[in-house]
């Protein structure tokens, strides 16, 4: 690529990336030298060091902390399906034109304000102690674990339902015109013009909210399964000290940061194949 | 050519019009778009609607289509009025195709996904034959190599032919173009209309509303001049741009010759 003959602007623009590239490194530098060299000599750091980073607290607890972290993500992975499919199920009632099913609309529109204006944690007390607490349900289904599981997905449905709306509202009326010019019916527009094209916009906020929803599956140590949150909690008491919730931070993040790039991976991925702009 | 200055140019015919429209009136809000439209449209004819912004044409060409419910009067297709109240608009879309000012394409879907589509769905065709259809059409228009591009990789003009085979897929028995040049830049323009005169020649019953007024004398069977949701004025093409009786058709046409754009 750059064997072309140099035009002056070329040669400007590579001398300036030059620059940029030097600049940030330079800064990029001094800041960790100053991290590694100036954070340790400070008066507070050992303390610091001593109630957050403790070696051996880290290397006892880590290894029971990512066994807990195991229902975390059985939890995650049983709850993010469902939520999809109950929030999509709510946003399509919401959309709905027909009076014959006006009640079904009623609901929706009560279900998603009811669940978005309480919070979690409260739902989490309310269902997670209270139905198990009714006694009508075999010991198995007095889980704490699926009663904390369905908190989530009836609070982070209403979410999704909303974002699912909106992308549905923000698909042109020009594409719903083509394809009902075609002799589409409402239902068909829907299925192959609308939601394809609503979900393609909403991957981003559904993203936000997927990884948030990893984060509050945590919540669910309020009502006693011992997840990561709680084993941690275990695990500080034990040593007196915090490392354990920074180890079990540490295992959020592992999770949750790849899962944000690989969704904007995907979607400028998307956005290439099918030739829209890219903005960067 | 000495025919009369209103509708009934089309001379008198034995046979019942294609379409037919019978006082059609259309209200937004408090405004009237479209206020007591006659038109009666032949097989095979090819009738263009002229007029300034906001003149009605889309709106008419919309409710034709059963996109915008009509407020009074009736369509006829065949003679069967389509704008009554409570009919099924689905299976009267699929005889009617109708080509838009900004294509409306279907973004997430390949060329030849967004021609094959229609027959698919609607028509129930199996895929493999829709798609070879639609890869038949969009060799004819010229597209054959670009059928498993998208929309948004195409040119202006090229996703407006995609639009038109799209469109063409379902064998339409009536073609509705809204302004099917009016986003184009100016050297893709002919591109397109070559379809249509294509689409003439092979006999299709066309409503065509446009700016294009040089290509609209030169295809029409017929000009309607809208002004403000009536057809003020109808005729052949020669009479509506030779010598038009109504002043404002005149001072219409006038304007467009000042923008350089007769």
């Amino acid at each position: 690529m750059s064997s072309e003959p140099t035009t002056r602007r070329a040669a400007y623009d590579r001398a300036q990336r030059r620059r940029a590239v030097g600049i940030a490194t330079v800064s990029t530098v001094v800041v960790v030298v100053a991290l590694v060299v100036v954070v340790p000599r400070t008066p507070g750091w050992g303390k610091v060091r001593q109630a957050f980073f403790d070696g051996d607290v880290f290397v006892d607890s880590f290894p029971r902390l990512l066994d807990a972290f195991l229902l975390d993500v059985r939890i995650l992975v049983v709850s993010t399906p469902l939520i999809l499919l109950v929030s999509l199920l709510v946003a399509l009632a919401r959309s709905v034109r027909s009076p014959a099913l006006f009640p079904l609309k009623a609901f929706a529109v009560v279900y998603t304000d009811v669940f978005r204006g309480v919070p979690v944690i409260l739902l989490m007390f309310l269902i997670g102690f209270g139905v198990p607490g009714l006694g009508i349900f075999s010991r198995t289904w007095s889980n704490p674990v699926i009663w904390g599981t369905v908190a989530l997905v009836l609070s982070y449905s209403a979410y999704v339902a909303e974002i699912i709306r909106g992308g549905i509202d923000g698909v042109h009326e020009s594409q719903r015109a083509g394809a009902r010019s075609l002799g589409m019916t409402s239902h068909q527009t829907m299925r192959t013009v609308v939601l394809p094209l609503a979900f393609r916009n909403i991957v981003p906020p559904m993203m936000n909210s997927f990884v948030s929803l990893q984060k509050d599956v945590a919540l669910v140590s309020v009502i006693g399964p011992v997840e990561i949150l709680r084993q941690a909690g275990i695990d500080k008491a034990k040593f007196a000290n915090f490392t354990p919730y920074v180890a079990a931070s540490l295992i959020f993040l592992a999770i949750t940061i790849p899962c944000t790039r690989l969704a904007d991976h995907l979607l400028t991925r998307e956005r290439r194949r099918t030739g829209a702009t890219v903005i960067t | 050519m000495s025919d009369g200055a209103d509708g009934a140019s089309g001379g008198v015919r034995d046979r019942q019009p294609k379409l037919s429209l019978r006082g059609v009136r259309k209200r937004f809000g408090s405004t009237t778009v479209l206020d007591g439209i006659d038109l009666d449209v032949g097989l095979g004819d090819v009738i263009t609607l002229i007029g300034a912004s906001g003149s009605g044409k889309s709106t008419l060409l919309r409710c034709i289509n059963l996109l915008e419910p009509i407020d009074d009067g009736v369509l006829l297709l065949d003679g069967v009025d389509i704008a009554e109240p409570g009919i099924d608009a689905d299976p009267i879309r699929r005889r009617i195709g109708m080509v838009f000012q900004s294509f409306n394409l279907f973004p997430h879907m390949s060329v030849v996904d967004n021609v094959a589509i229609g027959p698919r769905k609607v028509l129930g065709t199996p895929k493999a034959s829709a798609r070879n259809n639609a890869t038949a059409l969009l060799d004819r228009l010229g597209l054959a190599e670009r059928a498993d591009a998208y929309p948004d990789q195409l040119s202006g003009g090229q996703q407006q032919r995609v639009a038109i085979a799209r469109s063409l897929a379902m064998n339409p028995e009536v073609m509705l173009l809204d302004e099917i040049t009016s986003a184009l830049d100016p050297e893709l323009v002919g591109e397109v209309l070559d379809v249509v005169r294509d689409l003439k020649a092979d006999g299709m019953t066309m409503l065509f509303a446009t700016h294009e007024m040089a290509f609209a004398r030169e295809i029409s069977d017929r000009v309607c001049f809208l002004h403000r949701g009536t057809i003020l004025e109808s005729g052949p093409p020669d009479h509506i741009f030779g010598s038009p009786s109504e002043p404002r058709t005149r001072e219409f046409l006038q304007r467009v010759i000042d923008a350089g754009r007769l």
